[in-house]
């Protein structure tokens, strides 16, 4: 007995079926925890769903999930998961990109991908080559910047209230009450890359008397020092 | 908001500027096409939707669906927070069907961790899931009628939904943000007069109150008229455009995740799958219609073949110990302490993990970095896809045909915006 999530097809074969049709399209492909993904230059993006949707069979465009690695050289990730329902499988592909390059848009293949990448936009500043309606979806008219960016603050920078005194609704820089707190509940011993209060005392060369000279050192130095 | 006008608006005051001719002759009235706005505030946009339909008379041209006035930003928050912490987020996403939200999460979290859970524990999500399609449905199949004009079955699907919520309270404690659903298994073991309640529940009350209900409608003149044929969607159309769930299987694709996909103890159980014949608003409602009775037969097969046994994992680094334990056992109290404040930790990896929610498939895309908290979490709502293909199924009916086809497509915002 294993966990009990959702069972679909075996992915035997599946790889080496994918490599046969995308051929050099295909960076690399990886089957971890029982899904797998297939690696695809953004260049070949295009070419390569229209061989999945219609050679391979996966019918249909679920989503396109966004993924920020500022550690990356490509700093974001689009994640297409494909479903094919004569097959009864699921299959991911990545793509990489950074923020000047796009990803050429799918919406030639998937009606759908229209309101989904519009999604990573917003999220992230994705660009899609080739959307014909790339507008902002989720946040407000006006909004600027890219809330799911790892380096966007959770608290945001600008909130809004009803202004009693104007008689609309007026946007103002975030305040907070209280300094943002991070609950970091690491275990000090798991590797924290901060020092716990006492420990600084463990450094060492921290404060207190000095080492006393060795008879040796002095003995070198003709006790000068 | 006079700084952060939508380019919308803009044209709407344009094309009203346009409409009013210089000089007007009598019997040579030029109607041009205009825009309304449908919401935010509309009480059949099922919350709040705000679309923009270009219209020509009362022909809908164009419809732009404005989303986002509900969005929380949970996504982002469930980055900030441990697994367990991130749970409660699920049940105020699509808040009409809260323990469906939790199934896709606890299910991702334990196929990333490659966790084990309990024949009971299974059994009883699906009982609970199964409680909340129907307690969906009512809310839904209710709300459609009363959208296209009847007044009476809502009121009666609504004592249905009142007793949904009794048991999820008896079961969770909560009416509605249950977060009874927890990674390995379940919260807390339900007493056996509340199964015996929910079976005595099927038997009687349910198919009285809702097939009652729904003699009124479903052969009704008046509501036929105003679904048949309305926002038909063909197979192929219903593929590209991503439909799931009852909206795919109105178009006549016999595809359900419980059968395709089975998950927890979906193999075991018995049920039919309603397919649509013409994919139009009153397929979808029948369609509705029928998954209540099938999901009454899976809650009774559920009533009936449950085994006793632990409702939850016994690995304690992932599910806390019993209170009792507690106090007799320091390993127990380690654990405790431990799960509730720094959280379990799932090892590095990434897994896309889909569910049959009442509205459609509901995914959510986890990537684990092998710390406490999820890398990033991307929540599949179903409606998403759905309201996108507003505009393609309004395309050329009535204003008024809106309702139908926003009711028929089961559009909570709650999930839509997240």
């Amino acid at each position: 007995m294993s966990s009990p999530h959702p069972k679909y097809a075996a992915n035997d074969g599946v790889i080496a079926e994918a490599q046969a049709a995308l051929g050099e399209a295909l960076l690399h492909a990886r089957d971890e925890v029982g899904e797998v993904a297939l690696h695809v230059h953004r260049d070949h993006l295009v070419a390569a769903m229209t061989i999945l949707r219609d050679r391979l069979g996966y019918q249909q465009l679920m989503e396109i999930a966004g993924v920020d690695w500022p550690d990356r050289p490509l700093r974001f990730e689009a994640v297409y998961c494909l479903l094919s329902l004569t097959r009864n499988h699921r299959i991911r592909v990545h793509v990489g990109t950074n923020e000047a390059d796009p990803i050429p848009s799918i919406t030639g293949l998937w009606p759908v991908a229209g309101w989904l990448e519009r999604e990573v936009y917003d999220m992230y500043g994705v660009l899609f080559d080739g959307n014909p309606d790339l507008r902002r979806i989720l946040t407000d008219y006006g909004f600027r910047g890219h809330p799911q960016r790892k380096d966007f603050p959770l608290s945001g920078f600008v909130e809004l209230r009803y202004s009693e005194a104007e008689k609309r609704v007026v946007y103002e820089p975030v305040q907070l009450a209280q300094d943002f707190r991070r609950f970091d509940f690491m275990s000090p011993w798991e590797g924290a890359d901060y020092i716990l209060p006492g420990d600084e005392k463990a450094q060492p060369e921290a404060k207190g008397a000095p080492t006393p000279m060795k008879a040796d050192d002095i003995a070198k130095d003709g006790g000068k020092k | 908001m006079t700084d952060l006008h939508d380019p919308q608006d803009l044209r709407v005051l344009e094309l009203e500027a346009a409409e009013t001719p210089a000089d007007p002759t009598p019997g040579d009235v030029e109607i041009q096409n205009y825009t309304i706005n449908f919401g935010p505030q509309h009480p059949a946009a099922h919350g709040v939707l705000r679309m923009v339909m270009e219209l020509d008379g009362e022909i809908v041209e164009r419809v732009d669906p404005h989303v986002g006035l509900l969005h929380r930003g949970t996504e982002k928050l469930i980055e900030y927070k441990t697994y367990l912490q991130a749970l409660p987020y699920f049940d105020r996403l699509d808040y009409c069907s809260p323990m469906c939200m939790e199934h896709s999460y606890v299910l991702a979290i334990e196929k990333l961790l490659g966790l084990e859970v309990p024949l009971r524990a299974q059994y009883l999500r699906v009982l609970f899931a199964e409680l909340t399609r129907i307690s969906n449905h009512m809310l839904n199949l209710g709300s459609h009628v009363m959208d296209v004009g009847a007044m009476t079955p809502n009121l009666w699907l609504f004592e249905i939904r009142e007793d949904t919520m009794n048991f999820y309270e008896r079961a969770s404690g909560a009416r509605m943000h249950a977060a009874y659903f927890r990674p390995g298994g379940v919260h807390q073991d339900v007493p056996l007069k509340l199964l015996a309640d929910i079976g005595d529940w099927l038997d009687t009350r349910l198919p009285r109150l809702f097939e009652d209900a729904i003699s009124l409608v479903a052969d009704n003149r008046i509501f036929k008229q105003r679904n048949v044929d309305i926002g038909t969607v063909s197979r192929d159309d219903a593929i590209a455009w991503g439909f799931s769930g009852p909206m795919i299987r109105a178009a006549g694709v016999p595809w359900d995740l419980r059968k395709a996909q089975p998950y927890d103890v979906y193999d075991r159980m018995k049920f039919d799958v309603p397919v649509g014949t013409k994919g139009d608003c009153y397929d979808r409602f029948m369609v509705r219609v029928e998954e209540v009775r099938q999901s009454a037969r899976i809650m009774k097969q559920c009533l009936a073949e449950m085994p006793e046994g632990p409702i939850a994992s016994d690995d304690r680094k992932v599910v806390p110990p019993k209170r009792g334990e507690m106090k007799r056992s320091m390993e127990a109290l380690i654990h405790h302490f431990k799960l509730y404040t720094e959280g379990f930790h799932v090892p590095e990896g990434e897994v896309y993990v889909a569910t049959e929610s009442p509205k459609g498939e509901f995914g959510v895309y986890l990537v684990a970095d092998g710390s406490n908290k999820p890398y990033r979490c991307k929540i599949r709502p179903t409606a998403f896809s759905h309201l996108q293909a507003m505009d393609f199924m309004m395309k050329g009916h009535m204003l008024a045909d809106t309702t139908a086809v926003l009711s028929a497509i089961d559009v909570v915002f709650g999930e839509c915006d997240r």
